[in-house]
């Protein structure tokens, strides 16, 4: 039981990234293990956002190995990296504005109905309206259209789309950038629940309180290298400002 | 901020008028509005007889044909420029194929007719989203291309349909009393319609119009949709195509040559925005019979061509201007 639940979900060995004659990443590696939050902090260009994009399938790596529940997998698109259980929530959030709350948490995956496979809004709003109260997002129904909703709103819907369809692994990019406090508080709440449904959870984030609030560990980027992963109750601000910042 | 719960609204009535989009609603109210002005204006002119107001739909098949497959392409954020002149070149072909083989001229003429329409719109297709082309450019590209083809078929001379099956189901026949051209809009309607608003298809098209990347990282094929709704306006202008010819009974280069425009705009009054992810298909058929209705009363009114056209385009400037300004609030 304690073997299972601590095994990594995501293994990264040597993992390399160039495009063209520019390295983004170099020789990195890292496990998430399953109900573990892992923080990946660095400067702006740092390579996170790149090695995001490696783990949920938008660049394949140069070299290097993707291990997922100790199966090395490739990844060569979104929809495989979904498949293996992991969801990713950007940065701009990827909603489809002009479409209610339950069609995009459904988005690329609508429920449907019958034999004509019609689509069966009754139950994908359902499934929504339990979501919504169970993350405690507050929007006014499941019908409402994503235009119409707050930063906060929006950024609730990218996250109980990407907790509700996770089944390893959670990406989170910059994930409360752009909310006030209160808003923030209910994101940090969304990610501790992740780590009690046993699902290994990847932030990104600029605010090392947060960071340290979240985070079982920390790992920091700097101009595509490997700097040093610290365990978070074992570290201080000091020593991750100065590894970022290497002075 | 998060006080927008469902708590209790300041009245049910208040909250229905909330949940309704008034900007769907404006087509319905204009072509009313436009409809009672005819019926007074020209009541003594015939515009209420039954024969004419069938006569409008008869009319307007082919167009809203034309404007089903638009929606779609408009959804997903593209543009069809070609589809007036693939009309003409289906039309062409169909007739030239019946021609050809007159024993079975019915199904050669349906896969001729079809066929041509469907080829114009993969290439289409083919060239914007697997090759990334601006589909403004390449539609415009092809519009041009095929009305050439087009004329260049027959050396500008037109191809009588004499096919009688032919010309009943696609244009003067009826079933139980209803006339063919009636039965194929409201087929054609129906099924659009149920495509568009029921089936993950039309979801994932109006996600790729709304905002492409999110539709393709949640694993939506964004190029093999793009590819369809433009296989879809191709087919459709191949229909209406058929639709021409049969009610026309013969083919010529001119036929759709004129639709273009009055397509777009009864799309867009119809409620389809021009840059994507939202539509109606219903909405395209009122517009359509918006068009044609207008045409139609405009010519009791005994106004001359000219004059029409001058009254017809300030009309679709304000219905565009209405429905579009409704729509960014």
């Amino acid at each position: 039981m304690l073997d299972t639940a601590s095994a990594p979900v995501l293994e990264l060995s040597n993992i390399r990234k160039a495009f063209g004659g520019i390295v983004a990443i170099e020789d990195f590696s890292l496990d998430v293990r399953a109900g573990e939050v892992v923080a990946l902090v660095g400067d702006n260009g740092a390579g996170k956002s790149t090695l995001i994009k490696i783990i949920s399938g938008v660049y394949a790596p140069t070299s290097g190995a993707i291990r997922i529940d100790g199966q090395e997998v490739s990844m060569p698109n979104a929809t495989k990296a979904r498949e293996h259980g992991i969801e990713v929530v950007y940065q701009d959030l990827a909603l489809v504005d002009q479409q209610p709350v339950y069609m995009n948490l459904f988005l690329g995956r609508e429920l449907t109905k019958g034999p004509f496979r019609v689509l069966d809004r009754r139950q994908m709003i359902a499934e929504t309206e339990r979501l919504v109260t169970e993350l405690d997002v507050r929007i006014p129904s499941a019908h409402a259209t994503i235009s119409d909703l707050s930063g906060g709103q929006r950024q609730g819907i990218a996250i109980a789309r990407a907790t509700h369809w996770a089944r390893k692994l959670v990406l989170l990019d910059e994930p409360t950038a752009a909310l006030g406090v209160a808003e923030t508080a209910k994101v940090e709440k969304t990610v501790a629940a992740l780590k009690s449904r046993d699902i290994g959870v990847l932030i990104i984030s600029h605010s090392l309180d947060q960071v340290f609030r979240l985070s079982d560990r920390i790992c920091v980027l700097r101009r595509g290298k490997q700097i040093g992963v610290r365990e978070t109750a074992k570290t201080d601000k000091n020593e991750i400002v100065s590894m970022i910042t290497g002075v | 901020m998060s006080a927008s719960s469902p708590a209790a609204p300041a009245s049910p009535v208040r909250a229905l008028l909330a949940r309704i989009n008034l900007q769907q609603y404006v087509v319905y109210v204009g072509f009313l509005a436009i409809f009672l002005f005819f019926a007074v204006v020209l009541r003594d002119s015939g515009f209420l007889t039954q024969r004419n107001l069938v006569n409008i739909v008869l009319q307007t098949a082919p167009a809203t044909i034309m404007a089903i497959g638009l929606v779609f392409v408009l959804s997903a954020g593209d543009i069809d420029l070609s589809f007036g002149s693939t009309v003409a070149v289906s039309a062409l072909c169909a007739a030239m194929a019946m021609a050809a083989m007159p024993a079975a001229a019915f199904p050669v003429g349906i896969l001729a007719g079809l066929g041509a329409g469907l080829l114009v719109g993969a290439i289409n297709g083919v060239l914007i989203a697997w090759l990334r082309l601006p589909s403004f450019l390449v539609t415009l590209a092809t519009m041009g291309l095929v009305a050439g083809i087009g004329r260049s078929l027959t050396q500008l001379r037109s191809i009588p349909v004499t096919d009688p099956l032919f010309t009943g189901i696609f244009g003067s026949g009826s079933l139980f009393g209803v006339p063919s051209l009636v039965i194929w809009t409201v087929v054609a309607v129906a099924i659009g319609h149920v495509i568009y608003r029921q089936t993950r298809f039309g979801a994932h098209v109006l996600a790729t119009g709304d905002n492409a990347r999110a539709a393709q990282v949640t694993g939506i094929k964004v190029s093999r949709i793009r590819l369809w709704v433009f296989m879809i306006s191709g087919g459709l202008a191949g229909l209406a195509g058929l639709l021409y010819a049969g009610r026309l009974q013969a083919a010529k280069y001119t036929l759709g040559e004129t639709d273009l425009m009055t397509v777009i705009a009864a799309v867009i009054v119809g409620g389809t925005l021009l840059n994507g992810g939202k539509g109606s298909v219903i909405g395209a058929l009122v517009g359509s019979l918006l068009m044609g209705m207008l045409n139609n009363g405009l010519i009791l009114m005994g106004l001359s061509v000219s004059d029409q056209m001058i009254v017809r385009g300030l009309i679709i400037l304000v219905a565009v201007a209405v429905s579009l300004r409704e729509k960014t609030r």
